[in-house]
């Protein structure tokens, strides 16, 4: 890696960056401390906090309620990073071999879920689980009206229907990601498999998987990002509930400061999403690039 | 070459998944239009009643001031930080760098504290000065990146006519530089305009600093089930940016899936 910026010494340089870095310091790496600081005391918000050391911490990963809340999170991780990944891998990997026209308004189309408020998402896919939306309708014409239900409010389906909003919206991004990807494969290296007489499935592991390692990994960062930060669709779609029944990380933190007065547990969810993060984006980088 | 049935299920499933990533948008628009009939009736008590001419106003303030101020500052450092060789610059770097791995969770709840302890809570500024700092945050990461990968030459040149670092900057890298700061634009725009949670907590009591996601969310706990009219209000709320997308969805996809991308 080449740390040292191109250019002659310049001292001035520090006042190009004085006014980003004063922002940035006072509106985003000042609250992290503050919430660092914060997650070690019990407090209310109003009162006086005593002193509670990592016992925040401890009760994040001992509280069942939480532990729940972190469970839910492995679950969503499969529904928003691993099932759109692998779908998306299987399905542009059947196509790398084709060069499709119209590229760009499938990406156009496949992408705009990243782009709508979630708010937008959320009002959208409530109808869709609702009582009388679209799956309960299309069940019910199939013979199947037994199964309908109210998906959001159901406890043991409000959990997987949440995810399969995240995996719809993920879904594109990583096709995008992986046609890119594989338009840039060069097609010899398909016809030299063909003519060593490889099958779909060489072919897959010997010139597809190695060509889109990069896009794998931007697209498992991104996703698994997306399925930890994911406060918004819980808010908006089921506050958590039926119960706990889709209780996260992400939303413990403003139900834990706003509903139940525990700021610095709150504080404390908080910092242990941002540290999973980074550990995240460190290990996904690091097994793709192949480096120990 | 290859074969026709590859060809047929490569554009069967393109279009399987661009079906369904539009159904859920297309069932936004066809009730809030009550198409086919196409009528106005939802979109405009929606409009009335979830005060949405407000609430656009206030983000429409938001996101330009967010975007001005951000792009400016990201610009300034991202040159510094690309072209010039000062002691600490490449920790700076990847101070700004680790900003867009700290998630909102992380910091709202301290922000809500600070922010409230010199009132600025429940104000437009105090919503905007967090959303500087996260947009600044990306914004260097891609400014120096641009700035890098300019040609040598070009600053060299200049500088042998003896402009100085600024006039470099500004008459010669950034009206070259365009297509990146529209980029860095656009994103932060998107961003910024769907913003929830950051506002969701600072605008907790003042209805008249709500931005338009807020308001669609006050309004749909008040209209549970009233299918059309929340429809009619995700429509009014999503379509700004999805009109921009439309038209430069390439600078919203190459600068999303950058993101992620480490040196």
């Amino acid at each position: 890696m080449n740390v040292r910026p191109p250019g002659e010494p310049r001292r001035i340089g520090y006042l190009y960056v004085l006014p980003a870095f004063v922002v940035y310091a006072l509106f985003l790496l000042w609250p992290l401390l503050h919430g660092a600081w914060l997650s070690l005391f019990h407090w209310d918000g109003l009162t006086v906090g005593t002193w509670a050391g990592a016992a925040n911490y401890s009760q994040a990963v001992s509280d069942p309620q939480l532990r729940g809340a972190f469970g839910h999170a492995v679950v969503l991780l499969f529904f928003y990073a691993i099932l759109p990944c692998v779908i998306a891998f299987v399905l542009v990997s059947a196509m790398a071999r084709t060069r499709p026209r119209g590229l760009t308004f499938f990406r156009t189309v496949l992408f705009l879920p990243q782009v709508v408020a979630m708010v937008a998402v959320a009002v959208a896919w409530q109808w869709i689980y609702s009582e009388h939306g679209p799956i309960n309708g299309t069940l019910r014409l199939a013979g199947l009206g037994g199964l309908a239900r109210g998906w959001l409010g159901d406890f043991d389906w409000a959990l997987p229907s949440v995810g399969l909003i995240g995996t719809w919206v993920e879904i594109g991004l990583a096709m995008v990601l992986f046609l890119a990807g594989v338009q840039k494969i060069p097609r010899e290296l398909y016809e030299a498999a063909r003519v060593d007489g490889a099958g779909a499935f060489r072919e897959f592991f010997a010139v597809t998987l190695p060509g889109l390692r990069r896009e794998l990994a931007i697209a498992l960062t991104l996703t698994t990002v997306a399925a930890l930060r994911n406060f918004d669709l819980i808010y908006l779609t089921t506050s958590g509930g039926p119960g706990n029944a889709t209780k996260v990380p992400a939303y413990e933190v403003y139900n834990r400061t706003f509903n139940t007065g525990e700021v610095g547990l709150a504080c404390a969810i908080g910092i242990i999403i941002a540290v999973i993060i980074f550990a995240f984006t460190a290990v996904i980088n690091r097994v793709v690039e192949g480096r120990p | 070459m290859t074969s026709r049935a590859e060809r047929l299920t490569t554009y069967t499933v393109l279009s399987l998944f661009a079906v369904v990533a539009v159904f859920p948008l297309l069932a936004v628009v066809s009730q809030a239009l009550d198409l086919p009939h196409l009528s106005f009736g939802a979109f405009s008590e929606a409009w009335r009643r979830g005060h949405f001419a407000r609430y656009l106003t206030n983000s429409l303030i938001v996101v330009t001031v967010v975007v001005v101020v951000a792009s400016v500052l990201s610009i300034l450092a991202g040159y510094a930080l690309g072209t010039m060789e000062f002691r600490g610059g490449s920790l700076l770097f990847y101070v700004f760098l680790a900003g867009l791995m700290v998630p909102t969770e992380a910091v709202v709840i301290p922000l809500y504290f600070d922010l409230r302890s010199v009132g600025l809570d429940n104000t437009l500024p105090g919503l905007m000065l967090p959303q500087i700092a996260q947009s600044v945050s990306f914004g260097v990461f891609w400014m120096r990146a641009y700035f890098r990968s300019a040609p040598r030459s070009l600053i060299e040149a200049a500088r042998i006519d003896g402009a100085s670092s600024w006039t470099t900057m500004r008459r010669v890298l950034i009206p070259v530089g365009r297509p990146a700061i529209l980029t860095m634009v656009v994103l932060i725009s998107m961003w910024t305009w769907n913003e929830f949670l950051l506002a969701l907590v600072i605008i907790n009591s003042n209805e008249s600093r709500r931005t338009a996601p807020l308001g669609l969310s006050i309004f749909q706990g008040q209209h549970q089930t009233q299918y059309p009219l929340l429809m009619a209000g995700a429509l009014i709320v999503a379509t700004p940016v999805v009109l921009v997308y439309v038209f430069l969805q390439r600078h919203f996809i190459a600068g999303m899936l950058s993101g992620a991308v480490k040196e």
